[in-house]
Order: C-alpha cells, then sequence, then structure tokens
C-alpha cells in the first residue's frame, strides 16, 4: 500500500480532515461507519445489483479500431459515457446514497460544477425518496440550463452559491456550511476523491468499480489483466481514482493524469493544479491547490466545467509528488480537437472533460504494442452549447 | 503570564468582538482595535480574511471579500500591527483559516504573532488531534494560545480532551451553524449552555455565534464567562463606520 490511503487517511503527506469543529461529528461518524457499511454483503449486494440493473454496468470496455489506426497503438475506452445519466459520476452517487441510508439520513446535500453529479445526485435521491438540496454556483446555473432543468424535473432544489466567484468551488463552500448547520439528519454527497478523509478513500472505493470491471474485461480480450498504461482526465479525481485504483501497486501500469490547461499555464486562465499548484489545504484536505503567496486560493479556468477547481484530490497529489503517475496538460483548443476526433473517427461524441484525455494522443508517443486504457469518463450531451459555439456548427 | 490568561482571572464577565482586519478599509484595523479598547471592550479576535471561509455566514464572508480586495495579507497585518502594544493593552487574538498561515509558515506565523504582541490564535479548521501532535511544541515556544472550539453537538468525552489541552479559553459556539446565523437563544441553547456549565471544566467559556444584542449577550454571559460578538459588530460598521463603536458596545453592554 505505498500509493493507497494509509490507516490515518493520508496518502503519503495528502489527506487528512482539517475541518472546524462543527463539522466534526458529521465526518468523525462517516470515518468510523464506511468501511464497516460497505463491507456488509446486502450493502455489497444493493450496490452491485442497483450498478447492473439502474446504471448499466458493466461498461462496455472498447477497442478503438480506428483511433488506435491512427496513433499506431492499441487503445481501449472504458465507456463510462453508457452510464445512466451520462458519466462515471452516478457509480459514487448510488453508493453513497445506500451510504446515507444506513446512516439514517433523510436529507442530502452535494454540490455541481457542470451539473453532472448534481444530475447524478438528484437521480439516486429520486430513486430512493430521499430530499435533495444541490449547490451550484450562479454562474454555472447560468452557463449549465439543461443539466439545472434536469435536476428540477429529479425533484431537486437547485440553491444558487452567490458567494466568492460563484462557480464550483464556492458551490462546494456553500454544501460544507449547509452541513454545518444541518449537523444531524444530513450526508452530503461529494462529487469527487476530495474533501476531508474519509471522502476520497470512499469515493475512489465505489469508482474502483471502473477497475475492477476493466482487469476481467481486458483479459477476455488480451489475455492479461494489467494494461501499460492508463490514461483518465483529473478534476477532482474520481474517474481517474477508479480506473487506476486496481493498478495502483502494480508499477508495471503506467498512469497518465491529464489536467486542463485553458487557454495555456501562462496565461493566468488555467486549471493545471499539479503545474500551477502548491501544497496547502482546501476543503477539507491536504492536498495541491491553486493559490496566492498569501494562501488565498485562486480561481481556476478551464473550457470544461467538470476540470475547473483549483485542486486535486489528495490521491493524485501523492502520485504526482511520488512520480507515480505522469501528468500532462492539455489546452481548451487541443481538447476540443480530440473530441472532434474521436466523434468523426469512432461515432462517439465525449464530454469535454474526456477530451482532455483523450487528446494526449497528440502529445506522446506510444509503442505500436502497448496496451492502453482510456476513462472516457462522460457523452458530450451535455457540452452540445459548447460545440456548437466553437465549431460554429 | 499571557494577557489572555490575566484577563480571564479578572472577576467580571467578558465582552470580545471579533471584526476582519482590513475592513471596511485597509488601515482601519489599527483605529478599531484602539476605539474598542476605549470604549471597554475586554478582548479583540483579528479576522485575518480568508478567500474560502468555511464556517462563516454571508456577514462574515463579504467583509472577508471586501478586505483581500483592500489588499490585506498577512504580511500587512503583521506590519500594521507592530507597534500595537504602545497603545493597546487588551488581549489580542487572530482568528483565521489554516491555508493562509501555511503558506506564511506556521513557525514564521507565529514567531511575528508574538513579536507584535498577539497573544493567541483561534484556526477553525486546523483540527485538535493535528495541532497536537504537530504544532502545539511551536505554539508554546512562542507562548501563543491556541483557542479550540466546541458546539452542541461535541461528545463529553471530546470536551472533556479539548479542555484538558486548553491552555486559555474554551470557545462555546452557541449552535450548530456557521457564523451570524441566530438571533437570541432558545430553550434548547440555553440547555446546552446549563449541560456544559454543570460539567466544571478547567477552561473558562466564552460564547460566540449569534449574538447580537444586549439580550444574546447577558443571556451568554449569564451561563459564561464571556461573549463574542462578530456579525452584529460588522454590519454596524458596515453600516455606521468605525469612528461610533463606543454607541455599539455602550447598546449591548447596556441595552
Ligand atoms: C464527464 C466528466 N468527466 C470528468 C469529470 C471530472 O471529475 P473527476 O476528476 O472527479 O472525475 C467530470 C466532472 O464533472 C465529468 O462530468
Amino acid at each position: 500500500m505505498k500509493y493507497n490511503i494509509d490507516d490515518n487517511g493520508y496518502y503519503g503527506e495528502f489527506g487528512g480532515a482539517y475541518i472546524p469543529e462543527m463539522l466534526y461529528p458529521n465526518v468523525e461518524e462517516l470515518r468510523q461507519n464506511y468501511l464497516k457499511v460497505m463491507a456488509e454483503p446486502e450493502f455489497q449486494e444493493e450496490f452491485k445489483q442497483l450498478l447492473q440493473d439502474y446504471v448499466g454496468r458493466p461498461s462496455p470496455l472498447y477497442f478503438a479500431k480506428r483511433l488506435s489506426e491512427k496513433y499506431n497503438t492499441k487503445i481501449y475506452l472504458k465507456r463510462e459515457d453508457l452510464n445512466h445519466t451520462g458519466a462515471h459520476k452516478i457509480n459514487n452517487t448510488i453508493g453513497q446514497i445506500l451510504m446515507a441510508k444506513r446512516l439514517g439520513k433523510n436529507r442530502i446535500i452535494a454540490e455541481t460544477g457542470a451539473g453532472q453529479h448534481g444530475v447524478a445526485t438528484a437521480t439516486v435521491c429520486a430513486l430512493m425518496g430521499l430530499e435533495c438540496i444541490v449547490y451550484m454556483g450562479e454562474i454555472d446555473i447560468a452557463r449549465q440550463a439543461p443539466n439545472v432543468a434536469r435536476m428540477k424535473m429529479l425533484g431537486a432544489t437547485v440553491i444558487p452559491a452567490l458567494s466568492g466567484s460563484r462557480t464550483l468551488k464556492d458551490a462546494t463552500n456553500e454544501a460544507i456550511r449547509d452541513w454545518i448547520n444541518n449537523p444531524v439528519d444530513t450526508h452530503y454527497i461529494i462529487g469527487s476523491v476530495v474533501g476531508p478523509h474519509p471522502y476520497p478513500d470512499m469515493v475512489a472505493r465505489f469508482q474502483s468499480v471502473v477497475s475492477e470491471e476493466i482487469q476481467w474485461q481486458l483479459k477476455e480480450k488480451e489475455g492479461k489483466t494489467n494494461p501499460d498504461y492508463v490514461i483518465a482526465c483529473v478534476g477532482g479525481g474520481s474517474n481517474a481514482a477508479g480506473a487506476y485504483y486496481h493498478f495502483l501497486e502494480d508499477e508495471n501500469v503506467k498512469l497518465i493524469a491529464v489536467e486542463a490547461a485553458g487557454l495555456g499555464i501562462d496565461t493566468g486562465e488555467s486549471a493545471a493544479t499539479s503545474v500551477l499548484g502548491k501544497e496547502g489545504i482546501i476543503h477539507g484536505s491536504k492536498t495541491l491547490l491553486m493559490q496566492t503567496q498569501d494562501g488565498q486560493i485562486t480561481e481556476p479556468y478551464s473550457i470544461s466545467a467538470g476540470l475547473d477547481y483549483p485542486g486535486v484530490g489528495p490521491m493524485h497529489a501523492h502520485l504526482y509528488k511520488s512520480g507515480r503517475a505522469e501528468f500532462i496538460s492539455i489546452t481548451d483548443d487541443e481538447a476540443m480537437k480530440a473530441g472532434l476526433e474521436l466523434s468523426e473517427l469512432e461515432g462517439i461524441i465525449p464530454a469535454i472533460e474526456s477530451s482532455h484525455a483523450l487528446a494526449v494522443f497528440e502529445k506522446k508517443k506510444f509503442e505500436k504494442e502497448d496496451i492502453l486504457v482510456l476513462s472516457l469518463s462522460g457523452r458530450g450531451d451535455k457540452d452540445l452549447d459548447t460545440y456548437i459555439k466553437y465549431f460554429e456548427l | 503570564m499571557n494577557r489572555i490568561n490575566k484577563k480571564l482571572e479578572e472577576n467580571k464577565k467578558l465582552f470580545s468582538i471579533y471584526f476582519t482586519a482590513g475592513y471596511p478599509n485597509l488601515d482601519d484595523t489599527v483605529p478599531l482595535i484602539q476605539n474598542l479598547e476605549k470604549a471597554g471592550v475586554d478582548m479583540l479576535e483579528i479576522g485575518l480574511p480568508f478567500s474560502d471561509p468555511l464556517a462563516d455566514g454571508p456577514t462574515i464572508q463579504a467583509s472577508s471579500t471586501k478586505a483581500l480586495k483592500n489588499g490585506m495579507t498577512s504580511e500587512t497585518l503583521f506590519e500594521q500591527l507592530k507597534d500595537i502594544r504602545k497603545s493597546v493593552s487588551i488581549p489580542l487574538i487572530i482568528m483565521g483559516y489554516f491555508n493562509p498561515m501555511l503558506q506564511y509558515g506556521v513557525e514564521k506565523f507565529c514567531a511575528k504573532c508574538a513579536e507584535v504582541g498577539v497573544d493567541g490564535l483561534i484556526i477553525p479548521d486546523l483540527p485538535v488531534d493535528v495541532y497536537n501532535d504537530k504544532y502545539k511544541t511551536i505554539f508554546e515556544k512562542y507562548g501563543l494560545i491556541n483557542v479550540f472550539l466546541i458546539t452542541p453537538q461535541t461528545s463529553e468525552k471530546r470536551i472533556r480532551f479539548i479542555d484538558s489541552i486548553s491552555k486559555g479559553f474554551i470557545y462555546m459556539v452557541s449552535s450548530s451553524s456557521v457564523t451570524g446565523s441566530q438571533s437570541g437563544f432558545g430553550e434548547e441553547q440555553i440547555a446546552y449552555f446549563n449541560r456544559i456549565k454543570e460539567m466544571n471544566l478547567k477552561s473558562p467559556q466564552i460564547i460566540g455565534f449569534g449574538i447580537s444584542d444586549n439580550l444574546s449577550f447577558t443571556q451568554a454571559t449569564d451561563h459564561a464567562k464571556g461573549a463574542i460578538i462578530g456579525s452584529a459588530f460588522i454590519k454596524y460598521i458596515t453600516n455606521f463606520g468605525v469612528k461610533s463603536v463606543d454607541k455599539f458596545v455602550s447598546k449591548i453592554l447596556k441595552g
């Protein structure tokens, strides 16, 4: 366990729970129970059943023939885009809603940026008949109208975050404040491998179904469980954590983490945390984050709302610092081009987050025999507006 | 002896005020401290503004955003406070989130506090156990008191633990909420105040969050060593500026 979490809730020097005392009882209750609950056979059974019948798992591991030909290597796409609600996010919300029920909570809160996690949370709340409140930055509400409408149809209340920059980081702040104000009946479903321990570990475990499937699917197709490379985009880091999970300790499997460079690393309009960030504390976790010299958290930018976050989860901070994963940053333009390319070559319109991962093939040369698995974290429906504007379709 | 401990020994109820450094204007910090001491306030919490104040409600958030826009930084605050002990003798506590201190360097931050005459720190997002394991020796080396929070949800066992490592007072958060979201206290809160009182802790308690007028101030000080007002004071200086703070203070004390 060199790269996974230790008994104190840290990945190397990153992680922990840097939370105000007001949150201590909530977070401590979760910490004491999450592993126990997840280990219960009835929990596992219900989780697996829902992933199969409701989410549509296993998601296919698709050999992308034409893309592979173009880049002269072997590319498999892990099709999280085919999940119900259109992204990997639902793996986590299914897990957490079952957790919330086991803990006797009847009110669910969540933060969302692009609205994918908000929709995934509103969906499982509808499924379980629980009250759902989603915090979303005022600016994101304006630019992600279809997802706001979806959440409302699913019965959720969407509350605009009016503080700070009025985007994802502020929506997260508001969700945390809500949890402080409602310490007894409420569970906070965080949308990525961020936040105080045990969240990064719990979310990674729920997402680890992805690499578990990759192993047996690849065995069927290639006769071996482990690929040479796993490639994933990193916002907070949950789809990457899920795709890496069962390969973390096998150093023959190279991990590539793709961050959003926005308009370019040096433009001041970027979200490439590993390059621009420094160690510090954001949303209760010690990790890498973009900040001023004085320790104020700065505003990131990316064309992709899901990657527009000024930090990364502590697992990824550790993978970066230890050199276990290679971090590559991709600009808006490079990502958009890669998204169009996948559409044309394979008939799959990817989420712009996933397009960042796809852009790696133009940046890095792979061997012909290399077996690559790329986490296609979401589908592009939600991004149609952005694609239309960008390509003047 | 630390000024906080000396103040706690005085045979009176303590009135403490929180304000955000650099608000409403960058250079208001020092005159505010001086005026508040003159007005009869016993102790001050100087808020070091942070971009993402998780435990604060809209009033303190807004003042923090403004203070940062005004140019407030850790360095600027220490610069402003460098001669403060020539004119002010009440205890001064810096209240701020951990990340700016971490970036400044925890030891360097503590050394600066000691140098300018700050007596203690309140860091809501530095957990008690992390403090105890990693930072306690540094704080103690510079004679600083770290103040911990308890809430209505804090277990008795944890309150006893917090009491055992507290060197000054315990900051008793009046209700399960962020700052500024209450007005006046109901039965449930009074029951909580009484429950804590009956625990006979070694550390005196000062109640904060949701105190805004003479009534809530009196309710709080009936059950604890003192009371802290934050959001209500920020609202006052937002509306009336920093010159007439004595009016605010006397209204709280006398009704
Ligand atoms: C499709 C998709 N991929 C990736 C992300 C980034 O999140 P994470 O890094 O947690 O996977 C998001 C977030 O909204 C998303 O919607």
